[in-house]
This record gives C-alpha cells, sequence and structure tokens, in this order.
C-alpha cells in the first residue's frame, strides 16, 4: 500500500471496482492487523489512534482513540463478552458513503474492525448494516467468509491468543437504529428505542457489557494509521482534522457523487470543482452540509472548510460530510414538509416532544405550503421548533436533528414561509403551474 | 443527605434520588407521567421539566428532566420558571393533539392523572388543527376495558406489565405516533396481575371492567379502608359502594405489605357481596324441611336456645377475629375449633409453634423483596398467595441492582439497571410438586411428591449445618438441588425460606424452618416466610380452639348442638363425617353471608355481614393485625356475625357478653395474651384530629345524597351515623391527618387520581405518613430452645402400592380455589375447569392424554386431564375449589378411570 492520499478509495479506483481479499492483500492488506494483533498491546493501538485525531466519521466527531479507552480494561470489566459494533446503518437522507465502502472494499472494514476489536479486547463484533444494503450485505458477508478462511478471524487471529467473531445483523429498517444505543437494543432483539446515558457503551453497551459503536468510514480509516502511523494521518488533512473524509453532493449539480478528499477541503471546491458546479439555469440557495439532519447553510458559507469546527462555527454541523442542495427552483417549504414528513415518520415514539411534536410541525407546514397557513403559524412553528430542538429537552438527538434544518429554514429563507401565508399558496408551484 | 434549593427554597434531600421524587417528597407540585415510585424512571413523557441553574450567578439556566436527575448537594433548580412552566404547558399541549376530549363518558374521568397534569400544567386552548388519531381496541378478559385513542404513550403499562409483573403478552407495537399497546391478538390478558394496569394507566385506556357494568364516579363512591379477604396476604384495599352495592376494589398503599400492587383475585374477587345468593333473612327449617323466614328477635332467641345448655363452636380462617372470639366465648375453648381443617389446623399450630421460637425474621413482603436467595419449598404461591410471588419477581433483580450500583447507575434509571444487569439474576429455587409460574426466574428447580420435597429440605438444613437430621436418602437430581440451594443460601446475606400449608404436609414447614434457623444461625439476616390459605387462618390460629374440626363435627355427630360461623365445613372435613355430623346433632345454626352447602343443611340460619359490611380485624401470614372497616352499613337483618352472637348469649342469660360496640369486642380479644396488638390495628371508634373532626367515607365532592332515593321515596334519608368507627358516613369530617390505618381514599387538592397517595406518605414510596398500617404480634426474640432437635424428619416411605389407585395429592388456581372469589363472577370466568394431574405412564395406563377426561367414583367428579411428564405413579393431583371439591383431598386413596362423556370446554379465543 502506498502512503496515498486516498486511503479509503485507491483500491477500488485501482481495481475500477470491488476489491476482492487477493486484490486487497496485494496491496499490502490485513499487513497492519496481523502485526497490531502479533506484536502491539491494545493499549499502543489505542494511542496510536488517538494521536493519530481520527474523529468519528458517524456525525458526531468524537476522537475515537479517546473513545476506545474507556473501555474498562482487564479485570475492571467484569466477566463476560466485550463488543465492537460497526454503525453500516446508514439511513441518513442524501447518505451514501459507507455503501460505497461496503459494496467496493468490504476487507478494509474487515480488517479495521479486528484492529478496532483488538484495541478494545472485544471477542465479539457485529456489523449493523441497513436491511436495503443487499449488494454491501452480499460483499461483506463474501469477505467475511474469506477472511475467516485465512485464520483472520474467529480463534487465534492471525495464530495470535487473540480471537474475535465477526457477523452481520441486518437492521428491521428504522433511522433510528442508526442512533447508537437504538441501535444496541435492536441488535439485542429489543424495540429499537434509544437509552439514557449514562451509563455509555463503553462502559454497558451490548448485553449490558462494554461496547464500542463505530461508523463504517470511522473504521475504515484505522488500518491505514497503523499502516503509516499517526502523522501521516494527521498530515492528510487540511487545518485542524486529520485523515480524509468521504464527502458527497446530491442535488442539481453536474456531477452529483461522493468523493474521498482531505478533510477540510472547501464547500466551494467540493461542489464547483469535484461535483461540477450547478446545472445550467440553477442557481443554489441553500445547502444541508452534512446529511438532512444539520442547519442550512447559505451562499456565505461557501468557502467554509468542511471540517468539524468550521461548520460548527457556522451554525451547522459536518455530519456525515455528504450535502444535499436546494436551488432556487425549489421551495424552501416543500423542502421543510418533506424533511419533517421523514423525521415525523421515523421518530421511534418513546418521548413525547418528537413523537407528538413533529407531526404537527409536518402538518402546520403542510397547511402553510398549501395555502392554509395562519399569520400566527410560524410563532407556533418557532416555538415549537425551539422547545423540540434544544439538546437535552428529547430523549435523543433525533428530534434535535430534526430541527436541525427547520431552524435554520426559518432563519435563512424566512421570507418564503411569509409569502406562503400572505399569499395563502405556494409562489413556486405558482410559478410553475 | 444533600441541600438543594428550588425556587430559592432549601430544603434537604435524599442524595442520589432523582429529583421528581425529591420534589414530591418535599410535597412540591410538579406534573410526571412515566415516573412511578415502584417503576422508576425513564425519561419518555419529558412532563417533569425543570430549569437548572449551574451556579448563583447562572440566570439562564437549562431544562432538565427531574426524573432523570439525580439530587447533588448545592443543587439549584426552579419549578416555577416562565421556560419551564412553558415547556410543560407545550409537553400536554402535544398529548393532547390526540387524546380525545371525551372525558364525560371516561370512566378515568374524575380520577385521571392527565386531567390533573393538564390542570397544573396550565395548558387551555387547543392550537393543533388536525384530526385525532384512533385505534381499535381490543376484547382483554373479563377484567379490563380497553380504550386505546386514550392512550398517552407513556409506556407506563408495559413496563409494569412485562418488567415488573412479568407479563409477556402485553406489548408496546408499532412507532412514531401510532404506538399500540395491546396484545398482539384479542384475548385474555393472562397475567395475574393484570388488574393493576387500571391504577398504573394514568389515563382511561386500561379501565375496570366489572366496574364499569355500574360504573360511578369516584366523587359519589363511598369507600372505607380495608383488607383483602381472597388469602392470608392481607393486602390493604379500599373498597367502594353505592347504593348498597360493592362497586369496586382498588389498591390501598401500605408501604411494608402490598405497597401499590394487588393481585386480581383481590380486586376482582368481591362480586359475591352482591350476589343474588346472598342470606338476608333469619331462615328456620320447618317440619317440611323448607325454610321459614322468622323475625331477628326469633333468630336470636333461637340461637340462645341452642346454645345454653352447651353447643359445639366451629369457627372460621374467614371471619373476623371479633366474630370467631364471639363464637368461642359464647361455646367456650373447650368446644370451640377454629374452623380450619384438622389438617390444617396442626399445621397452623406447627406454624406458631415455629414462630413462637423466634429463630429466624418473618419477613414483610416489602422484605421478601428485598431477599437476595429465595428458597421455595413446596408451596405454589402465586396460586395460594399470589402477592408473595410478585414480591418473589422483584427479589431476583436484587443482583442486577447490585451490578447497577457497582457501575454508578442510579437504581431508579430503570432502564439502564435492566439493560446492564440483564443477565443477572439473583438465585431463586423452586421445589415444588409441579412445575410453577415462578420457575421461569428460578436458577434450580426440584420437582417431587411432598414427602421427597420436605426430605430435601431436611437435607438442604443439614447440610447447611450437621446439628440437623438429614431425612431420606435422595435421588440425583433432588440431591444435587440440595447441594446447590446450600451453597447458594450460605453465601446469600438476606436469604428467605419460603413454605406453607397448601400441600398438608408437616415436613415443609419443619424443614424450611430448620433451614432457615441454620441460616441464621450463620449470621446472615434470615428470613422465613410461612403462608396459610386464607385471609385470618393466621388469626384464628393464633385465636385457638379446643377441639379440631373433625373431633367437632364427631361431638355434633353424637348429638351436640352446632354453631357454624360463616364456614362451609363441607368444604374442610370428610363428607361423610359432616353429613352424621348435621344429621345426628340436635340443632345445627349457620351465620352466614352466601347460601352454601352447609347452609343448606343448617336448621337455622342467620344472616352475617360480609367484610365490606362490618368492622374487624384479620391477621396475616407474617402475624399482622389489620383492621378493616365497614364500606356500608349492612341492611335489613344482616348483620356483623359477632354481634347475632352476643344478642344470643345475652338471650341465653351471659352477662361477659353484651357488646354493643365492636370496640368491645376488640378489646376482648386483646385480652388473649398472643392477640394484643389487636387493639393497636387501628385507632377506637372515639378518634377524631385534633379539630374533632371524623375521616368521611365519602369524598368532599359527593353527588345526589338527597336524591339517591328519590326513586323509592322523596323524603331525604337520614344520614348515617357510625356510632362505632371513627369514620363518617359522609363527606363531613378531614381527610389527610388520619393514621394510616384509617385512610377511607386517596384524594388531595389537585391531585385527583390515586397518583394522591404520595400526600400521605412519610416520602415518596415509603411508609405511610405515622407508619404503615396493621401491628405485628409474632416478632419473637429467640427461645430457650435446641433449634437443631426441635423438627425431626419424619421417615414416610411413599410411593405407589400398585393396586392401581391413586394418591390425591392439592393444587390451586388463583382464580377457583379460594371459596368466596371463586364465587364471583370474573373469577369463576377466569378459573380453570376441574382438573386433574397425572405422571405420563399413569396417563398411559389410564389410557388418557391431556384433555380428556377422567372419572373419579369416590369423589363423583369428572376432571380433564393433565400430564406432567415427572409426577410419580400412584399419585394424581387435583385443583382444589374446582369442580365441586372442597379444600381437602380424601385421604383414602381413589380410584380413576377414563370418561368418553367428557366434552372439553370450547375456547372462547376473543369476545368483543
Ligand atoms: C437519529 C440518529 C441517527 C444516526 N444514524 C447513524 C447512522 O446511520 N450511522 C452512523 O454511523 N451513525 C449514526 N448516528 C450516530 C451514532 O449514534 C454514533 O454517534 C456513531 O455511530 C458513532 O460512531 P463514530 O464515533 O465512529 O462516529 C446517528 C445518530 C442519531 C441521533
Ligand atoms: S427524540 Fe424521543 S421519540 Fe424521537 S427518536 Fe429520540 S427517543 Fe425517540
Ligand atoms: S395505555 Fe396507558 S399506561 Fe399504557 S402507554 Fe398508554 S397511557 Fe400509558
Ligand atoms: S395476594 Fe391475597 S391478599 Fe393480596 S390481593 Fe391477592 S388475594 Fe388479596
Ligand atoms: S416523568 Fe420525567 S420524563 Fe416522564
Amino acid at each position: 500500500m502506498s502512503s496515498s492520499s486516498k486511503p479509503l478509495t485507491e483500491r477500488i479506483e485501482t481495481e475500477n471496482g470491488l476489491v476482492d481479499l487477493a486484490a486487497y492483500q496485494r496491496a499490502g492488506g490485513y499487513d497492519a492487523a496481523r502485526r497490531v494483533v502479533t506484536s502491539m498491546t491494545p493499549e499502543e493501538v489505542q494511542d496510536l489512534v488517538k494521536d493519530a485525531n481520527l474523529r468519528g466519521r458517524g456525525g458526531a466527531g468524537f476522537p475515537t482513540g479517546v473513545k476506545w479507552s474507556f473501555v474498562p480494561k482487564g479485570d475492571a470489566a467484569g466477566p463476560g463478552h466485550k463488543y465492537l459494533v460497526c454503525n453500516a446503518d446508514e439511513m441518513e437522507p442524501g447518505t451514501f458513503k459507507d455503501r460505497y465502502l461496503l459494496e467496493y472494499d468490504p476487507h478494509l472494514l474487515v480488517e479495521g474492525m479486528i484492529i478496532g476489536a483488538y484495541a478494545i479486547q472485544a471477542d465479539k463484533a457485529y456489523v449493523f448494516m441497513r436491511g436495503e444494503y443487499h449488494e454491501g450485505f452480499r460483499q461483506l458477508s463474501r469477505a467475511i467468509d474469506d477472511a475467516k478462511a485465512q485464520g483472520f478471524l474467529g480463534s487465534n487471529v492471525f495464530g495470535s491468543d487473540f480471537s474475535v467473531d465477526l457477523g452481520i445483523h441486518r437492521s428491521g429498517g428504522r433511522y433510528i437504529c442508526g442512533e447508537e444505543t437504538a441501535l444496541l437494543n435492536a441488535l439485542e432483539g429489543k424495540r429499537a428505542q434509544p437509552r439514557y446515558k449514562p451509563p455509555f457503551p463503553p462502559a454497558s453497551g451490548a448485553w449490558g457489557r462494554p461496547t464500542i459503536v463505530n461508523n463504517v468510514e470511522t473504521l475504515c480509516n484505522v488500518p491505514g494509521i497503523l499502516r503509516h502511523g499517526a502523522q501521516w494521518f494527521q498530515d492528510l488533512g487540511n487545518g485542524d482534522d486529520a485523515g480524509t473524509k468521504l464527502y458527497g453532493v446530491s442535488g442539481r449539480v453536474n456531477r452529483p457523487g461522493l468523493w474521498e478528499l482531505p478533510i477540510g477541503t472547501s464547500i466551494r471546491e467540493i461542489i464547483e470543482e469535484h461535483a461540477g458546479g450547478m446545472q445550467a439555469g440553477y442557481q443554489l440557495r441553500g445547502l444541508l452540509p452534512g446529511g438532512a439532519s444539520t442547519d442550512f447553510l447559505v451562499e456565505q458559507h461557501l468557502d467554509l472548510p468542511m471540517d468539524y469546527g468550521s461548520i460548527q462555527a457556522a451554525g451547522s454541523r459536518m455530519g456525515t460530510g455528504t450535502m444535499i442542495l436546494m436551488d432556487d427552483s425549489i421551495c424552501p417549504v416543500a423542502m421543510s414538509v418533506n424533511l419533517q414528513h421523514f423525521f415525523a415518520q421515523e421518530s421511534c415514539g418513546f418521548c413525547t416532544p418528537c413523537r407528538e411534536g413533529l407531526p404537527w410541525l409536518e402538518s402546520l407546514l403542510i397547511d402553510i405550503e398549501e395555502g392554509r397557513g395562519n399569520p400566527g403559524d410560524l410563532d407556533v412553528l418557532s416555538a415549537n421548533a425551539s422547545y423540540i430542538g434544544a439538546p437535552g429537552n428529547t430523549f435523543c438527538l433525533h428530534a434535535t436533528g430534526a430541527m436541525e434544518p427547520l431552524n435554520s429554514a426559518l432563519k435563512y429563507f424566512r421570507e418564503d414561509f411569509e409569502a406562503h401565508i400572505e399569499r395563502g399558496g405556494c409562489p413556486y408551484r405558482e410559478g410553475s403551474a | 443527605m444533600a441541600k438543594i434549593s428550588v425556587d430559592g427554597v432549601e430544603f434537604d434531600a435524599k442524595e442520589g434520588e432523582n429529583l421528581l421524587q425529591a420534589v414530591l417528597s418535599a410535597q412540591l407540585e410538579l406534573p410526571y407521567f412515566c415516573w412511578h415510585p415502584s417503576l422508576g424512571s425513564v425519561g419518555a413523557c419529558r412532563q417533569c421539566a425543570v430549569i437548572q441553574y449551574a451556579d448563583e450567578e447562572d440566570t439562564q439556566g437549562r431544562l432538565i428532566m427531574a426524573c432523570m436527575t439525580p439530587v447533588a448537594d448545592g443543587m439549584r433548580v426552579s419549578l416555577e420558571a416562565a421556560h419551564a412552566r412553558d415547556f410543560r404547558a407545550s409537553v400536554i399541549e402535544w398529548l393532547m393533539e390526540n387524546h380525545p376530549h371525551d372525558c364525560p363518558v371516561c370512566e378515568e374521568g374524575g380520577e385521571c392523572h392527565l386531567q390533573d397534569m393538564t390542570v397544573m400544567s396550565g395548558h387551555t386552548a387547543r392550537r393543533y388543527r388536525g384530526n385525532k388519531r384512533t385505534f381499535e381496541n381490543q376484547y382483554l378478559g373479563p377484567f379490563l376495558n380497553h380504550e386505546m385513542n386514550r392512550c398517552i404513550t407513556c409506556y407506563r403499562c408495559v413496563r409494569y406489565y412485562q418488567d415488573y409483573a412479568g407479563g409477556t403478552d402485553l406489548q408496546a407495537f408499532g412507532s412514531r405516533a401510532r404506538m399500540y399497546f395491546g396484545r398482539e391478538e384479542a384475548g385474555v390478558l393472562e397475567n395475574p396481575f393484570s388488574g393493576n394496569l387500571v391504577e398504573v394507566c394514568p389515563t382511561g385506556v386500561f379501565t375496570d371492567k366489572p366496574f364499569s357494568k355500574t360504573y360511578t364516579r369516584k366523587w359519589d363512591l363511598q369507600s372505607a379502608p380495608s383488607v383483602c379477604a381472597g388469602c392470608a396476604v392481607g393486602c390493604n384495599t379500599i373498597p367502594s359502594e353505592r347504593y348498597g352495592r360493592l362497586k369496586r376494589v382498588h389498591n390501598r398503599y401500605n408501604g411494608s405489605v402490598n405497597g401499590y400492587f394487588l393481585c386480581d383475585r383481590g380486586r376482582y374477587g368481591f362480586g359475591y357481596v352482591n350476589d343474588d345468593a346472598r342470606i338476608h333473612k333469619v331462615g328456620v327449617r320447618a317440619a317440611d324441611g323448607v325454610f321459614d323466614v322468622i323475625s331477628a328477635e326469633e333468630g336470636e332467641e333461637k340461637l340462645g336456645d341452642i346454645v345454653r345448655d352447651g353447643a359445639i363452636g366451629i369457627g372460621s380462617p374467614r371471619a373476623s377475629l371479633e366474630s370467631n372470639l364471639a363464637l368461642k366465648v359464647l361455646v367456650g375453648e373447650e368446644n370451640f375449633c377454629t374452623g380450619l381443617s384438622s389438617a390444617e389446623d396442626a399445621l397452623m399450630r406447627l406454624i406458631l409453634d415455629v414462630y413462637e421460637c423466634g429463630g429466624a425474621r418473618i419477613p414483610t413482603l416489602a422484605q421478601v423483596e428485598e431477599a437476595d436467595a429465595v428458597l421455595i419449598l413446596g408451596e405454589d404461591v402465586l396460586n395460594t398467595a399470589p402477592r408473595v410471588a410478585l414480591a418473589v419477581r422483584q427479589s431476583v433483580r436484587n443482583e442486577s441492582l447490585e451490578m447497577a450500583e457497582q457501575a454508578g447507575i442510579p437504581l431508579w434509571q430503570e432502564a439502564g439497571v435492566r439493560s446492564h444487569g440483564r443477565e443477572s439474576a439473583s438465585p431463586l429455587l423452586v421445589a415444588s410438586l409441579l412445575p410453577t409460574e415462578l420457575d421461569e426466574l428460578a436458577t434450580h428447580t426440584c420437582n417431587g411428591a411432598p414427602e421427597s420435597l420436605a426430605a430435601a429440605g431436611f437435607a438442604i438444613a443439614h447440610r447447611l449445618n450437621s446439628a440437623y437430621a438429614a431425612g431420606e436418602e435422595l435421588d440425583g437430581p433432588t440431591q444435587s438441588f440440595v447441594d446447590d440451594a446450600a451453597a447458594v443460601l450460605s453465601r446469600a446475606k438476606r436469604p428467605l425460606v419460603i413454605s406453607g400449608t397448601s400441600l398438608r404436609n408437616d415436613g415443609l414447614i419443619k424443614a424450611a424452618a430448620n433451614i432457615a434457623w441454620a441460616l441464621k444461625a450463620q449470621g446472615c439476616d434470615a428470613g422465613l416466610l410461612l403462608t396459610a390459605a386464607e385471609a385470618n387462618s393466621c388469626g384464628v390460629g393464633m385465636l385457638g380452639g379446643g377441639v379440631d374440626l373433625d373431633t367437632a363435627l364427631r361431638a355434633a355427630a353424637a348429638g351436640q348442638a352446632l354453631v357454624v360461623l360463616e364456614n362451609d365445613v363441607t368444604r374442610r372435613a370428610d363428607p361423610d363425617l359432616v353429613a352424621s355430623a348435621f344429621s345426628g346433632s340436635t340443632a345445627v345454626a349457620v351465620l352466614d353471608s352466601l347460601e352454601n352447602a352447609t347452609t343448606e343443611s343448617a336448621s337455622l340460619v342467620l344472616p352475617a355481614a360480609t367484610f365490606a359490611e362490618s368492622t374487624g380485624t384479620f391477621v396475616n401470614y407474617e402475624g399482622r393485625a389489620q383492621r378493616f372497616f365497614e364500606v356500608f352499613a349492612a341492611t335489613g337483618e344482616t348483620a356483623p356475625a359477632w354481634r347475632w352472637l352476643s344478642k344470643a348469649g345475652a338471650r341465653a342469660g351471659r352477662n361477659d357478653m353484651h357488646w354493643q360496640h365492636v370496640d368491645q369486642v376488640v378489646e376482648a380479644v386483646a385480652s388473649h395474651p398472643r392477640l394484643v396488638g389487636v387493639a393497636d390495628a387501628a385507632p377506637n371508634g372515639g378518634h377524631r384530629n385534633a379539630a374533632g373532626n371524623r375521616v368521611p367515607r365519602a369524598p368532599h365532592r359527593y353527588s345526589g345524597r338527597t336524591a339517591m332515593n328519590a326513586g323509592v321515596n322523596i323524603h331525604e334519608p337520614k344520614t348515617q351515623v357510625d356510632e362505632e368507627t371513627p369514620l363518617s358516613y359522609s363527606m363531613e369530617g378531614a381527610m389527610g391527618d388520619q393514621p394510616a390505618a384509617l385512610t377511607s381514599y386517596v384524594w388531595s387538592p389537585g391531585w385527583n387520581s390515586n397518583q394522591s397517595v404520595f400526600k400521605f406518605q412519610q416520602e415518596v414510596g415509603g411508609a405511610m405518613a405515622g407508619g404503615d398500617p396493621g401491628v405485628r404480634m409474632l416478632d419473637a426474640e429467640p427461645a430457650q430452645v435446641d433449634f437443631a432437635q426441635r423438627y425431626r424428619p419424619l421417615q414416610t416411605p411413599i410411593g405407589a402400592e400398585g393396586d392401581g389407585r391413586f394418591k390425591l395429592l392439592p393444587t390451586h388456581s388463583i382464580f377457583g380455589s379460594e371459596e368466596l372469589s371463586g364465587r364471583s363472577q370474573p373469577i369463576a370466568e377466569r378459573g380453570p375447569q376441574a382438573f386433574i394431574v397425572l405422571g405420563a405412564a399413569e396417563a398411559a395406563r389410564l389410557q388418557v392424554a391431556e384433555g380428556m377426561g377422567v372419572r373419579c367414583p369416590e369423589l363423583d367428579a369428572t376432571f380433564a386431564v393433565r400430564v406432567e411428564e415427572s409426577l410419580a405413579e400412584g399419585l394424581a393431583v387435583v385443583a382444589m375449589g374446582l369442580g365441586g371439591l372442597g379444600d381437602e383431598v380424601p385421604s383414602e386413596r381413589v380410584t380413576l378411570e377414563p370418561d368418553p362423556e367428557f366434552v372439553p370446554p370450547t375456547t372462547l379465543i376473543a369476545r368483543g
């Protein structure tokens, strides 16, 4: 494996598609895992990942090595299993980065999980996979079988005393299953409703045992770090964050897609250079930088680097790094209806503000969009959105995420909402009708 | 203790307790839904939001859920901050989007926690413009109505039903704003504690089905503190009446006994009070065998005549101590029998002997929940003392509570505790005749005939301490159960041994005592719980009699006059013996409330009041004397039995029993050295609060009193005056500062539902203000006895005799085995068809299989067959109280034959 600038996707490009075991090993695959398991201590692995400043790619950006270090060691863990769970639920609208890795380079994830499991001394590992990911399931299953046949998984991995089983759980299909504690409940066969934290999963996760949940892309970054070192990984990023990031763009651009770029690449560069800019005749009005559950950004933010800190400072979140663009042909109210329909439908039903509040907001937005809005509705919308959206007011961050695009739409596109109410209908529809 | 400041007022709260509970314990008002003192916090409803400030400088604060926040010293919070109030009003507004505004036709109305919280939160105007969601409701059996449209999705029902009570057939279905709480398909809710859903659900989804047949608003109900008559546990209840009809039974909180929950036998087993078969008049048998109605005075006179020259008195474990005492005084100790069957009487004496040795603690139900290892020896508690089984179910959580504590998870953080410790259960060892429902929680089980279970028990005691003699040789599986039990119990800090009388085997009780004593000697805090069958079995046992039932009946057969108190003796003695007693006795006077086989054979019948129309005392399994009060006055000639007996005594020229007043009888009971505590079980009739008020039976909003009888007579009836108790038959008086034994209903300003009970507790979920009701009378210091030598195993070989006949053994059903509740319609509906359990080999020999029928000619009875692999040859187990059986199995072995005519009952799948 050359010390490339695209450690996540270079093999896929070389192979022009699926990277099978032979191709993966040709490129140096599993060397890192073998070395880790046979010659490093778990603490050394954790420290290296900490030093590399790898942050979770599932949305929250929590430092991965630090998270791993929360898993109790030795006797402190008590008797029983420890678990590493890969979050491959990826139901965030507009997001398809994990899918790409699963379908084309599944061994990268397997190797990342062997190293991760070793680092926390987990003997059980699961990939919790979105139910609709049929191809990803096929490829990852094969990869796991192949790795097992080589002795890379199961008992005495690489001939060491370390053993870990890896299995796939296919999700029944709810967005909330991607929230790590709801995921654990679903994995245990319970209702997919989140758990209260604390206790956090590293202390008490799957079946009450120490558990780490990491995103697919997070784990796929691990083999490279172990292979090329912390400094190499740090150097890959632009600015404060380290490594590369899979960035995606959907919307009316010339080349919607997914690219592995240095983390911290500017939004403008991603849209204009990699996605080929807006299609002719369309103007960009706003964008959701990291999936549906992040706040809108607008024109003035285009030169911001897509990294955790900069996007947060601008009032949004980098989230999954896969952006959804809203051009000037799209009605912000209609888009809000669409988004809130999704979030209301995907509410797990556990806590009141989300379960009952989101459908109300959705119906209010529909009223406004369809010309039945009242002058007071925007106040009701914003008051509810702020009650529902404040972190901690709801049981989990689903509703918080749901309110991010709504609160920011009310901020940046307020005149559209007002126009709907004043005119008793949607100006965009009138225009196209 | 931690000092916390709430809206500027400082008070002490328990460090680490959840803030909601602390705030409520301080008697402040904060709305909530999903939290429940016995079910902990889960943070689902978001109704308990308050503002927490970081420090003195912080003026903004942040919104937190009180129920999910541990109390910490120096904590500063506000319930009143505008942001918190607005958020709480919003939560109600969200819930009200879909909640139907059907309060006027909702049976929860007037005692609805959702109504109360809505008013408290200040949400008044509806802004949501959409439609309300609707669901289909389900038929759930005879106990509960289901009205899902009213659901506010607080998750309490499933958390209670599944997590607390262990039910599996009520579930949370669906997701988002279409959560559904019900069964997979319509059908009977199976868990025998399902009725608590009525009180657990904060709205009108689960309501009391028998109650709705003749529904009355809470504010129109007249209620009194009472004690369940369903078994020996003595759960505290609040039965309620209107128009002379007992309408429903609710839980009455007692922190040491039943806490927040009853079993379904207790909640739904009162229907006999309203039964058509109630005896209302005095009847005397004429020459032609038919009863003539005579006046009360004539009845007293006749009873006086019968006892004048001496009579045998048969008491009753289902009658009050007061009535039993009156009979005992009337006939004299040497002629009085407790009314327990001879077999059970002997066991009751044994239990009292065990307890009086003082070798181990007698646990309250609250302490059962705290046990860290439980051994059940022979007693099928779910079916004989149901509430004990629910407490045992909580005890197996102790291991996981300990784990949670070590992991720093607060014990009230219910979901966290459950998911963290899910694979860890405290040991539960069940040794039983047949597999029991608790086996699913058991770490170790063993089945066998009573004698072998007793032998196992003696062996456990022997393993713990070789000074205790071992019994017979044991088979392999039993021996390994014994080894495990000894190991597990001796590791425990608070081990508990449970046994009882239901298998009519003294070895079980002796072995249980030996085990508990041996454990206690090892230095741990061992408990010993011995259950009896009925609400006052322990009470009559302590009162004691000079003769046992069989001897009493023989004396009657020889020509003695007989007075039977609230006892269908045909259930408790050999039918031939009973028949000869009835025919040989010069006169058989029976005092009872319901017609039964004994009243049918009487020469004189006197109408006795039930628990609902009389005041008296029951003593539960722990020796706790508890007073129940008249809910409504007996009408017509019906009177508490003690009153009949006292009047008859007067007619017979006795001057030592001129009792006008129940307190005088209580005093007479308390003169018995064992029963001194009875006097303090509740305040006497003279009790008034500081302002001179009685405690009202009717709430302050009681309506229609002046018009209640207008359909019969437009003259307003005079308000009844209660001459005997501190309770009034009206809304006059004061509710709130009474001793807990007098709490006739729970209600507090702004808190119309049963949630208001915290206003009557010392702290939320703790003891009632002024102490939990009841006086324990069997706590004893260890006696100077040689514990190890007191009870030695008997050598009673068991096994088939090889003549093809069967020894019958008893089993019990929570629904149907107990006499009076079994005659209440909803309970009868849930009761199983009379059944017999056979071992696989015997079933094969009789050529019958599960669901087929067998006949027993000796009993003249037919049973549905159940097959239980493990049951030994020559044994058959029959369910007591069903299919014409009483409380005893015949001692002689019987024959069984297949019954080709037998028709199995059609199974009811669903009824709308
Ligand atoms: C509603 C909701 C949905 C989520 N969905 C996903 C998901 O599909 N995939 C994912 O990796 N993380 C998802 N997350 C974040 C996870 O809870 C968790 O933070 C993440 O898997 C941790 O992995 P990381 O540390 O590697 O980023 C979701 C969070 C929320 C609140
Ligand atoms: S915010 Fe509440 S209802 Fe919504 S998904 Fe999270 S826990 Fe479920
Ligand atoms: S049925 Fe009642 S207890 Fe169950 S969730 Fe609904 S409101 Fe709560
Ligand atoms: S356990 Fe016994 S005393 Fe308690 S409610 Fe049930 S029948 Fe009544
Ligand atoms: S009572 Fe606190 S969230 Fe429900």
